[in-house]
């Protein structure tokens, strides 16, 4: 299968990959998939006081296309507030990526962590826990 | 000078000889006759070069010419040889005995089979990869017709004890049919010494064209008889029907040939080379070879690079054309089932690559291999949330995944 362009510039050249230090109260992780399903992506956000994401960072063990979908979602997360981040669809990143059918799932689990993290960040800071999306894996 | 992409998929096929395909050429041009033309001289041609090359053939693998049946390759070869044997021997019994790591072309006719009423066994293999012989002796009953074992794995190149296994049939009474793909004109097959009774295999695999490959089967102690699924003119032995492809079939003598002629310098300097790049790149830190290295084919080596994910790891070797146990490669978003079959967990399998070398292989293009593997998984590995953990020293499997 030939990936586009934009799937390999994000391969090649990952943004924000990295860690935050899980254990402040103002970063938020999510980490989804499972070692065995050959998936497994960590998304970290940064939130400062006015509810705005001012970082991102992912590290990813799955396919180019996993890769990819969580550079997208940090480059997409940083600046943004946190309920625009809720509003972030996994068929934005299919769009924007050009990704196959068959890849699909990789932008889900990129969904999944963004409102994972969110949802680490939201408990963290006294907020009741958001309802999670049934992931489609 | 080293030309990119390399191909080290050689176990998926191999380039075609350019000998092979010299000695097939006037076969697709002026000299395009029927064999089974029997009335004049382009029929005569084409009949004289299919005997010729059924004598290059039986030649590789110390038979009579008359007991190839010619096919359109492997998966071909092993349909006849398991639904041939079925039918025949219908009135003897219905039970096959075969392994979980057998390729898909004999699997899924094994399960066509039950459909017709059949009952297959299909023994476990250990963790190198190799069958047990004494559960092979305890699965026999006395409605066991065919044991079905591979000479050689296609993802590991495992080689199995075939005269072991071939003994115990003898001695049972039972038929021996071998899917000898990957092994036929790369390591010794003798199918006197090693006492088989039907064995497949195909041109494509070991430099020869595709669409092309030949059932052997035996005439004599026992004359062994398949019944023929595909019906028509009566070509070979009434067992397969269809005008013969006689190109294909001259490629696959003289493919036969060559290797015949070339196999002892041919392994001598691929497993060198095959050697080399598995004690290279098994100096990454957690990487793991799949499969016995003792009882292997020369040309093949799997190795799991733990804690990043194979169709990652071959986008990062783009230079390379290798294959991948990997889910993610697959249709069915299944790791390998052979590596599975090894015991090797989920991710181990998912984190595999294959490297097949051919007699084309360069000692530049290993060079070139082990670097560009080496740079990619330490690439990879910075990325891997996994890698991080391992190195922070967490337990993966004290964690909770995500159920998906
Ligand atoms: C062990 C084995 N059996 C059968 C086949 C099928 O061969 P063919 O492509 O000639 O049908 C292959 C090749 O993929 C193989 O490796
Ligand atoms: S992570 Fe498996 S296909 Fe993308």
């Amino acid at each position: 299968m030939a990936y586009s362009d934009k799937v390999i510039d994000h391969y090649t050249n990952p943004r924000n990959v990295g860690t935050l230090d899980k254990a402040k109260k103002s970063v938020g992780t999510g980490l989804v998939g499972a070692p065995e399903c050959g998936d497994v992506m960590r998304l970290q956000i940064e939130v400062d006081e006015n509810q705005v994401i001012t970082d991102a960072k992912f590290k990813t063990f799955g396919c180019g296309s996993a890769i990819a979908s969580s550079s997208l979602a940090t480059e997409w997360l940083k600046g943004k507030t946190v309920d625009e981040a809720l509003a972030i669809d996994n068929m934005a990143i299919v769009e924007e990526l050009a990704l196959p059918p068959v890849k699909i799932h990789c932008s889900v689990l990129a969904e999944d962590a963004i409102k994972t993290a969110i949802n680490d960040y939201r408990v963290k800071n006294g907020l009741p826990e958001l309802e999670m999306p049934k992931s489609h894996h | 000078m080293l030309t990119l992409p390399i191909y080290l998929d050689n176990n998926a096929t191999t380039p075609l000889d350019p000998r092979v395909l010299e000695a097939m050429m006037p076969y697709m041009t002026n000299m395009f006759g029927n064999a089974a033309s029997r009335n004049h001289a382009f029929g005569w041609q084409a009949e004289e070069a299919v005997d010729y090359a059924r004598e290059q053939i039986a030649s590789l693998i110390n038979c009579s010419p008359k007991e190839i049946i010619f096919t359109s390759g492997a998966t071909e070869s092993d349909n006849l040889a398991l639904k041939g044997v079925f039918e025949m021997y219908a009135s003897k019994g219905n039970h096959i005995i075969t392994l979980t790591t057998e390729h898909k072309a004999v699997l899924d006719p094994c399960k066509h089979i039950e459909k017709m009423g059949g009952k297959v066994t299909y023994l476990q293999v250990d963790e190198k990869g190799l069958i047990d012989l004494k559960e092979l002796e305890e699965a026999i009953t006395d409605k066991t017709i065919l044991i079905s074992v591979m000479y050689a794995n296609n993802e590991i190149g495992v080689i199995q004890p075939i005269r072991e296994i071939s003994a115990i049939a003898k001695k049972r009474g039972i038929l021996f049919f071998t899917d000898a793909t990957q092994a036929v004109g790369k390591i010794p097959v003798d199918v006197e010494a090693d006492g088989i009774d039907l064995m497949a295999f195909s041109a494509h695999k070991m430099y020869g064209p595709k669409g092309v490959g030949a059932l052997y089967v035996r005439r004599k102690n026992p004359r062994v008889k398949v019944t023929a699924q595909m019906d028509g003119g009566g070509h070979e032995r009434g067992m397969r029907s269809g005008t013969l492809n006689v190109p294909g079939i001259v490629g696959l003598g003289k493919a036969a040939e060559i290797a015949k002629q070339d196999m002892e310098a041919d392994t001598k300097r691929i497993a060198a080379m095959r050697d080399r790049l598995e004690r290279e790149l098994t100096t990454i830190e957690e990487s793991y070879v799949n499969g016995s290295t003792e009882h292997r084919l020369p040309h093949v080596s799997n190795i799991s690079f733990k804690y990043v994910e194979g169709e990652g790891l071959m986008m990062g070797v783009k230079d390379l054309a290798v294959s991948s146990g990997s889910a993610c490669t697959s249709a069915s978003l299944e790791p390998s089932y052979v590596l599975k079959a090894l015991g090797l967990s989920d991710d181990l399998a998912h984190s595999s690559l294959r490297f097949g070398l051919s007699r084309f292989t360069t000692d530049e293009e290993i060079d070139y291999a082990i670097d560009h593997v080496k740079e990619a998984v330490a690439k990879l590995r910075e990325l891997s949330p996994l890698w991080e953990m391992f190195k922070e020293g967490i337990d993966l499997n004290s964690i909770e995944w995500a159920e998906h």
